[in-house]
């Protein structure tokens, strides 16, 4: 299973992009062997409408087994429900520890969506 | 363009923002003319009619096309997702998701479907008033609460102007595609502002977007004695008239507060709009 990390830089050290579907990219990382592959979200981000719906799509596409982030919106959260990925919210600092804390079982998964729509 | 001869004038009455009298402007106007017509296209808080007190004769319900997914016939193949341009259809999972308030029924899903499992569903939008009053005509349109698609309703607000009778239109405020919406292909634009920096500031954005569409415009400035002279000033260095000038008036305003029409309350001001109408007539007659 792969996490994927919404992030503002392209590397495990980079920091947590608080906005899921405006985020600048997303990290994808196998808690195992720690190695990790980078997807752009560049098109998203200047996307007028809908970004997280995109976004959303993006990592359920590559599939993701669950989502590491700061803010979720309403469409996006449905849309990974929808794929079943679940959302968590509320995380900050490196990639790297965002992915440790969810190994050590310190992160639990949202039961809705952390922000209105249009939040960004 | 002679058919223009046969049609009568469309004015809309705009503002920078909101609270400058716009809605005063364009009821007064509209009273003013005589068998005109009123339609108040601030479809997100319309209140003309508090004024105008129309007796409504009906009411009818605006909707938009949004697409309808049959998921028996749908393989799945992503195109409609491919061809929308506002992200409103999304296929996920084993699944195709639809987004009714970010779509903007263009159509576009449905042809290109090769399935043909997309067809036409409807939501709501908003609602659509006419009714009478003292001889005016007047139609609203009142948006649905959380709906986003303001234009489509403006629009069709605006499909109700009887090309017979002078129509007035209370556009909404600011200058976003709302406003566009309702002041677009209209013959005059009558620019509602306040004498103060930021009413300044406002008028300054609401005559770039007036200048873009292309439309003759001019000022007329409420509260006029409440500020200084750099509404005036920016006026005549932009070469466009100042129509009136409307000083704050306690009477006005209490008029105004109990819901009365300020050329009902005061003949004086119905001969001022009166005059307002002929020289806009005077002003768009010479650009022809
Ligand atoms: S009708 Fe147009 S805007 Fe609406 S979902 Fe289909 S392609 Fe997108
Ligand atoms: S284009 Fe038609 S068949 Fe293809 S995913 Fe969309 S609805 Fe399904």
């Amino acid at each position: 299973m792969k996490i994927a990390v919404s992030s503002k830089g392209n590397s495990l050290e980079s920091e947590l992009d608080a906005r899921f579907g405006r985020a600048a990219c997303f990290v994808f990382v196998d808690p195992n062997t720690m190695s990790y592959e980078v997807v752009e979200n560049s098109e998203n981000l200047n996307a007028p409408q809908g970004a997280g719906i995109q976004a959303a799509k993006t990592v359920a596409d590559r599939g993701a087994g669950v989502v590491i982030t700061g803010n979720c919106g309403p469409k996006a959260y449905t849309v990974l429900q929808q794929a079943d990925i679940p959302v968590i919210t509320g995380v900050s600092g490196r990639v790297k520890d965002a992915v440790e804390q969810y190994k050590n079982g310190e992160l639990s998964p949202s039961n809705g969506p952390s922000v209105d729509s249009h939040w960004r | 363009m002679k058919y223009r001869n046969f049609k009568k004038m469309i004015i809309s009455v705009a503002s920078g923002k909101g609270g400058t009298g716009k809605t005063t402007v364009a009821t007064s106007l509209a009273l003013s003319i005589g068998g005109a017509q009123l339609l108040d296209c601030d479809v997100e808080a319309p209140n003309s009619h508090l004024f105008v007190r129309p007796v409504f004769e009906g009411e009818d319900t605006v909707t938009m096309p949004v697409p309808r997914v049959d998921e028996d016939k749908c393989t799945l193949c992503g195109e409609c997702e491919a061809i929308c341009q506002f992200n409103a259809i999304v296929t996920i999972a084993d699944t195709v998701m639809t987004f009714p308030e970010l779509c903007h029924g263009c159509g576009g899903c449905q042809a290109a479907c090769p399935a043909g499992a997309i067809d036409e569903g409807k939501r709501t939008i908003g609602t659509i008033q006419h009714g009478r009053s003292n001889g005016l005509d007047f139609v609203h349109g009142r948006i649905r609460i959380g709906e986003a698609m303001a234009p489509p309703l403006i629009r069709q607000v605006r499909s109700r102007i009887n090309l017979d009778v002078v129509a007035v239109i209370d556009a909404p405020p600011g200058t976003s595609c709302p406003v566009i919406a309702a002041i677009q292909d209209t013959d005059f634009v009558v620019l509602v502002t306040e004498p103060t920096p930021f009413g300044l500031n406002d008028l300054e954005l609401a005559v770039e977007t007036v200048k873009i569409l292309k439309i003759p415009s001019g000022i007329i400035i409420n509260r006029s004695d409440i500020g200084d002279g750099r509404v005036a000033e920016y006026a005549a260095r932009e070469n466009i008239p100042v129509l009136m000038e409307i000083p704050y008036d306690r009477k006005i305003a209490e008029a105004y507060s109990r819901g009365e029409p300020v050329v009902q309350a005061f003949p004086q001001w119905r001969r001022r709009f009166a005059g307002l109408y002929e020289e806009i007539e005077k002003l768009v007659a010479g650009r022809k």
